[in-house]
């Protein structure tokens, strides 16, 4: 009894020490263009990290790679513990079945009602009836700032805010343990920027889930991040807490995260 | 010098390699799409929705297409077949000539145009506003989602819309037949039954299921692998039509030789 409490208690220890996301030496190229080289990554479980970095420095590609919408060249991938690469594809599906994710343009369905997208995923496993679908939109919504009669209309019926809004309702509808977001606050002025950014983060804390966010908005990523890593030439050169940027002591992510035209980063321009 | 002879070689290789590839790329995406098609879960609000955008809403355009077709042969085949006072096969020419081959192959072209391009460019637009993606993410498979019920629900509109049409452009025939050419009715309706073979329905059924297939593959594979924004989603839409339309019309002959050559 004794040895098996010691045992439960060693595992307790394992996961908790255990990342639950982890990502080693990810590469990825298009053609002769080298995306990814080698990025590093760990998040702990119930953190939020922010991904920054210039356009095409690699951020979406780290994403989509983890999500398991770009196959990697060479890399591990590692959720819970165990390498997603190497799983089967249903042991990949059941994975994914655990991951949200909110696209930057929102991504809804033009063709469903704003309550079928909300809760397509639970549609889509068979987890609730149509009926109850509606009845848990509506709750949902609610949870997002949305009014029930919301989920009647049709996305393109809705403002750029409130696509947002379903956009993070559909990807918190599931309960997931790992919640990516793609620049969740592009496109929005700032009052409804950090009202997205305040949803994430009460999404996030009620869940208790993981979250990885990508965003060029450093008053956001500071809201929304525990830490922060800065991601240039497909590389991870900076990791530290999101609270610092602006004054990290990096040249690299200060000039980023002050927007200064001079710094060790350099704009490449095509002439 | 060499380089003179071995450059247009070298583009032909590169032409033919990359038609292999895009050849190659259909067809594994056809085979995907059909055994979705044959594997659970199903989607059968999809396919309803996919068969009635088809089968319904292209009704209109697919029985005028017929209906005037039927007229024009009877004109055209009276006015020829007068030369050698043939005049009284008008009715059995009429039906072979649309169940066999105008029928399927009319409607075919004109569900292409309609159909083919609204699913290239509601998939194109998926796959470039991350829908697609979106899809994956919500533990659904975008090929047995989007793909699959487009694909069944055009295998089997096709063959009623054709049928329809069959019906529609011997009517044409008949109206021309009868009340501008003079034909007694019962003896235009006895001749244009006599001459007809069940062969030539079925065939031309058998001919409006591939096509249907021919056309909700071409449009669901051109917006599905389009890219580059509204641009992308334009071609994928021109692609689907054009490719629709000739792989009909090759197919077309390739199973009349299967079906009639002797």
């Amino acid at each position: 009894m004794t040895e098996a409490m010691a045992a439960t208690g060693r595992d307790r220890a394992v996961a908790a020490a255990t990342p639950k996301i982890r990502v080693r030496g990810l590469h990825k190229a298009f053609g002769p263009k080298q995306v990814l080289d080698g990025v590093d990554l760990e998040v702990l479980q119930g953190h939020s990290l922010v991904i920054l970095g210039g356009s095409g420095s690699g951020k979406s590609v780290t994403i989509k790679c983890i999500l398991g919408l770009i196959q990697p060249d060479a890399g591990v991938i590692e959720i819970d513990g165990q390498d997603v690469l190497k799983m089967k594809r249903r042991e990949r599906e059941a994975v994914a079945d655990r991951i949200g994710m909110l696209f930057q343009n929102g991504a809804l369905f033009d063709s469903l009602p704003v309550w079928e997208n909300v809760c397509f995923k639970l549609l889509a496993q068979k987890r609730l009836t149509r009926a109850a679908a509606r009845d848990k939109a509506a709750e949902v919504l609610e949870q997002v700032g949305l009014a029930a009669s919301v989920g009647e209309l049709w996305p393109a019926e809705l403002s750029g805010g409130m696509q947002k809004r379903v956009a993070l309702a559909r990807a918190i509808a599931a309960q997931p343990d790992i919640i990516f977001f793609d620049e969740p606050t592009t496109g929005l002025d700032p009052i409804m920027g950090a009202v997205i950014d305040g949803l994430i983060v009460d999404c996030v804390k009620r869940l208790g889930a993981t979250a990885i966010s990508i965003t060029h908005d450093m008053a956001s990523a500071r809201r929304i991040g525990d830490s922060a890593a800065m991601i240039h030439k497909g590389r991870i050169v900076w990791t530290g807490e999101a609270r610092s940027l602006g004054h990290t002591g990096n040249a690299m992510v200060d000039q980023f995260a002050n927007g200064e035209r001079e710094g060790p980063i350099q704009m490449e321009l095509r002439r | 010098m060499v380089a003179l002879l071995l450059d247009p070689l070298a583009a032909i290789g590169r032409a033919t390699l990359g038609a292999c590839r895009v050849a190659g790329d259909a067809a594994l995406f056809a085979l995907e799409g059909l055994s979705h098609v044959l594997r659970p879960p199903f989607h059968f609000r999809l396919f309803w929705r996919a068969f009635l955008e088809i089968a319904w809403f292209s009704l209109p355009v697919v029985a005028l297409t017929a209906v005037f077709t039927g007229m024009v042969l009877a004109l055209q085949s009276f006015t020829g077949f007068a030369r050698f006072n043939a005049q009284s096969a008008i009715a059995s020419v009429v039906v072979i000539s649309l169940t066999r081959e105008l029928g399927p192959v009319l409607a075919a072209l004109m569900v292409a145009g309609r159909i083919g391009a609204s699913f290239a460019a509601e998939i194109g637009t998926m796959r470039v506003t991350d829908q697609i993606d979106a899809l994956t993410t919500l533990s659904t498979n975008p090929m047995k989602y989007l793909v699959a019920p487009r694909l069944l629900a055009a295998i089997i509109a096709l063959p009623l819309l054709v049928l329809v049409a069959d019906i529609l452009g011997v009517m044409g025939g008949w109206l021309i037949g009868t009340f501008k050419l003079g034909f007694v009715s019962a003896a235009y309706l006895k001749s244009t039954f006599d001459y007809l073979q069940t062969q030539d329905v079925v065939s031309g059924l058998v001919k409006a299921a591939v096509f249907g297939f021919i056309i909700a593959l071409m449009g669901t594979w051109c917006g599905y692998r389009s890219k580059g924004g509204a641009q992308g989603v334009g071609g994928a839409t021109t692609s689907a039509v054009v490719a629709a339309s000739i792989l009909i019309l090759a197919l077309d002959y390739i199973l009349t030789e299967i079906f009639f050559a002797q």
